[in-house]
């Protein structure tokens, strides 16, 4: 917490002592500490699920901390629900705005704070208002025009109205610029300013490392459900960002020959992807996977990675534009028209992001779900009946090679904990001894001995002359396993490394988009990926 | 969290919603000034109290069996079928086009023929709405509640203008002749010396409603396309990773859920009215909803509910004839026990959750 605090304020705006917050056995927040002086503007940075919502949500009443104190100008408070936050003076304004369409901004404005029963004296005075404060703060809406007819730029601002309105001296931005324009974005970045310059304190939630540098004079950085550090943003960089929020620290050894690559097992060139909005997520992808070699792909989640494993895993979203080639053993595979199946047969097996939602059913037995995905291979039909005996006893064997536990076949997938749901996706597909094997973040939530089992596995099945693509965003991860590591960033691939040859400091860069490399740093960052505007909304 | 044993998920619950169902149901009838003893009375002789009840229960319990099945299936694919009435009526037509086109020498040949016709229109008529789900995103339950309307209207033209008989008066198909009517269940019981249920209209599809049960069993937990019915309506996402075609599922499910909706013109026009009348289903479809709710869309849950509401709906037949009781109060009665299995579910169930938590918490 070294250069945190500028001046030393008696009393901050916001301070929290040891917020814990566990949902079931998901531990979201652990021992948060936050100090955010009066009139700055604090970042919070993290990855998607590293917690920062939930804390946002602890700080607007919408959870209560299981432990830890908040202090609101010095006050220890409690905040059981949004309408003491209110009265705390927090305001927050959501990812996903929480306007009602076909009413006007006024009618927005001042719902749910309306003054009496009658609403002719509270638009009157909420009219008067609102030209104060679009005077002061460049906060210029019409107010009796209906939500539906505004720009999602002039619909944030009605939010932040909103939260003026209630007379909020602390105002939660949770990742504001996700679905503005650039211009849109420097607007706001404006009227951010003017409202710290008044005095207000500010807080925004984003993934984006550019919006930190830009805006903020605080920076804190959140890693799985912990607050790592904290810097004042004038001290620090984004190659310094991007490190801490997906780890520095080595911690994961992993006992490896040196890899012997053999003949190329996947080619993909020249990969383009347009996603249904409109938005270009894939700019050009060029890769080479070998026989034999483990192929990481870093960089900070939302760049492309979860697209390009969709469509090479056969299930691009659906809408989506795509061009390029791909190329599997020397044959051409499908861009489009094919499925997990098709992809499956050719000798792809894939290990999802999402094991949840993709990876399992998690209302199925686990022997239904060891052969999800594969339940027409010849050994589980018979005829249009599956073979539920030779499913049970093909999960039977998996879950004592992975070393499932509890090893009950006959349990839901819910019931196992993260780590034993991924055993038995990994089990899945490495079993079936794939061509290549596409895993993306093989070890999210899992505890560090199945961590450890899985890094063993993937080795195991590289070491048979297999191909892996390796998709993560622990960095140490990417360290640990790849033979070669390719950095993502904005749907490019922004350069190549080889783990022995390069430090977690170059990477960070790489994965801020800026090659330290290159002589020109603006040639890594094209003007399009200069408001990287369009990341997925990153909800935390 | 502690989880309740599965005989108080599948019994105790449904169970208690039913007593509280039957408990405001005997206010409603305190209130309008009659005895709710006598009302429970004349409902268990007049629909279990006799054979004669019984046949008429059983008959309509085939119906529900059907139209409940039909609603099942398509909940595990995560749709909602609401269509049930109109698949059913298209099914009538089915039947009665396939009868009434040929000489059938015996009902034996006749039945598997109707039996096919009753599927495949039952099913057309569920295929549109499928498809438009499928390839343009409409929602099923719109269309298929829209598709009731037009199957009824469409019955309506073709019985008043096309299919009526010259010189009859009556709305309604000629009636089917003799050789192609079903063997009542009295006549099965006659076979074997006993007499049972004489004058209803309970006749073999029951038993074809049985083995329909038995089938769809098989389908949803043993068949492959079962398995990615499942799998599909319990998450999507997870089904395009599989590469199980969202579009071939949802077709294909409602393809045999307006087929076994439809089967149920089996039952009500070839097996009791023996030729078609207007609105044949006579809400059939929409009381398969409720059956299968509360058969926790479970085909052995199915026939359990769908006997329950054939008892409901035979005793409230005799409520209206025996009692000054309107008919009109069944149709609470049959409210209130679809709003306490169904809707209410929960309010039943957490307090009973809670209750099984604190005696395991005791006992351990």
């Amino acid at each position: 917490m070294s250069g945190a605090a500028q001046q030393e304020d008696p009393a901050p705006a916001i301070e929290l002592r040891g917020i814990s917050k566990a949902f079931g056995t998901v531990q979201a927040n652990r021992g948060i500490d936050l100090t955010v002086p009066r009139g700055t503007i604090h970042g919070i940075i993290g990855e998607n699920g590293a917690g920062k919502s939930t804390l946002m949500s602890i700080l607007y009443g919408f959870y209560r901390p299981d432990a830890g104190q908040i202090l609101i100008g010095g006050q220890p408070v409690t905040i059981p629900d949004s309408q003491s936050a209110i009265r705390a003076g927090i305001g927050m304004v959501f990812q996903h705005f929480k306007l009602v369409r076909n009413f006007t901004v006024l009618e927005n404005v001042i719902l749910g704070a309306e003054d009496g029963a009658r609403l002719r004296p509270s638009l009157a005075r909420a009219r008067r208002e609102l030209q104060r404060l679009a005077a002061e703060y460049e906060l210029l809406v019409d107010p009796d025009t209906l939500i539906e007819d505004l720009s999602v730029g002039h619909q944030q601002r009605v939010e932040i109205l909103k939260a003026l309105y209630r007379q909020a001296d602390i105002l939660i931005l949770d990742e504001p610029t996700g679905v503005l324009t650039p211009a849109e974005a420097d607007h706001l970045f404006r009227i951010l300013r003017g409202l710290r310059d008044e005095g207000k304190t500010i807080i925004l939630i984003t993934h984006k490392l550019r919006e930190i540098m830009e805006i903020t004079d605080n920076v804190s950085v959140m890693r799985r459900s912990r607050m790592v550090a904290s810097r004042a943003t004038a001290e620090t960089s984004t190659a310094e960002l991007a490190e801490l929020m997906v780890g520095r620290k080595v911690l994961l050894r992993v006992d490896k020959a040196p890899a012997r690559p053999g003949a190329p097992v996947l080619g993909v060139r020249g990969l383009r992807m347009t996603d249904a909005t409109g938005v270009e997520r894939l700019r050009g992808i060029d890769l080479e996977i070998r026989a034999g070699e483990i192929l990481g792909i870093a960089g900070v989640a939302g760049n492309g990675q979860t697209q390009l494993l969709e469509i090479l895993g056969g299930y691009p979203e659906p809408g989506a534009r795509l061009s390029g080639e791909l190329v599997l053993n020397g044959q051409a595979l499908p861009l489009t028209g094919s499925d997990g199946r098709a992809r499956r047969r050719a000798g792809i097996g894939h290990v999802p992001e999402d094991r949840q939602a993709e990876g399992l059913i998690m209302d199925f037995t686990a022997w239904e779900n060891a052969a999800f995905g594969y339940h027409d291979a010849p050994e589980f039909r018979r005829g249009w009946f599956l073979d539920n005996a030779a499913m049970r006893a093909d999960a039977a064997a998996k879950i004592e090679h992975f070393d499932v536990r509890p090893p009950d076949p006959e349990l839901p997938a819910k019931s196992f904990s993260g780590g034993n749901q991924q055993k038995i996706v990994v089990a899945r597909e490495v079993e079936r001894n794939p061509d290549l094997l596409l895993i993306g973040q093989p070890t999210r939530g899992v505890d560090i001995g199945a961590i450890e089992f899985i890094h063993k596995r993937i080795v195991a099945l590289r070491d048979a002359g297999k191909a892996v693509l390796l998709v993560s965003v622990e960095l140490d991860e990417i360290m640990a396993l790849s033979d070669r590591i390719a950095v993502m960033f904005d749907g490019r691939i922004m350069g190549e490394r080889r783990p022995d040859q390069t430090t977690s400091g170059d990477l960070g860069s790489l994965m801020a988009g800026v090659d330290p490399a290159s002589t020109d740093p603006q040639g890594a960052m094209p003007p399009a990926a200069a408001h990287p505007g369009h990341a997925p909304g990153a909800g935390a | 969290m502690e989880r309740m044993p599965k005989w108080a998920d599948l019994i105790l619950t449904p169970l208690i919603s039913l007593l509280l169902a039957f408990g405001l149901s005997a206010l409603v009838i305190l209130a309008i000034g009659e005895s709710p003893a006598e009302a429970l009375k004349v409902m268990v002789t007049g629909s279990l109290g006799s054979s004669y009840g019984w046949g008429y229960t059983l008959y309509y319990t085939t119906n529900f069996i059907f139209t409940g099945l039909a609603v099942a299936i398509a909940y595990h694919a995560g749709l909602f079928n609401i269509g049930g009435e109109g698949q059913a009526a298209m099914g009538g037509l089915g039947v009665t086009l396939v009868i009434l086109a040929l000489p059938w020498p015996h009902w034996t040949l006749a039945l598997p023929a109707a039996m096919a016709g009753a599927a495949l229109f039952g099913a057309l008529w569920a295929l549109i709405p499928a498809w438009l789900q499928a390839r343009r995103g409409s929602h099923i339950v719109i269309t298929t509640i829209m598709f009731n309307f037009i199957a009824a209207a469409i019955l309506n033209y073709l019985l008043v203008n096309v299919m009526r008989p010259v010189g009859s008066m009556d709305p309604a198909s000629a009636s089917f002749p003799a050789a192609t009517h079903l063997p009542r269940l009295s006549d099965l019981a006659l076979a074997f010396g006993i007499t049972w249920g004489k004058n209803t209209p309970a006749n073999i599809t029951f038993l074809i409603a049985l083995a329909a049960c038995f089938a769809v069993w098989l389908l949803i937990w043993r068949s492959r396309i079962g398995y990615e019915i499942r799998a599909f309506g319990r998450s999507e996402p997870a089904a395009l990773y599989a590469g199980i075609s969202p579009s071939r599922i949802i077709v294909a499910t409602m393809l045999i859920s307006g087929a076994l909706a439809g089967l149920m013109a089996i039952n009500n026009v070839m097996g009791g009215g023996e030729r078609l009348i207007l609105n044949a289903p006579e809400g059939a479809g929409f009381i398969g909803i409720a059956v299968a709710l509360m058969g926790r869309n479970h085909p052995l849950g199915v026939i359990l509910a769908a006997l329950l509401f054939g008892f409901l709906y035979q005793g409230g037949g005799q409520l209206a004839l025996w009692t000054s009781i309107p008919r009109e109060l069944i149709v609470v009665i049959q409210a209130l026990v679809i709003l306490l299995t169904g809707a209410l579910d929960n309010m039943v169930r957490m307090p009973l959750e809670r209750a099984f938590a604190a005696l395991s918490r005791n006992r351990g």
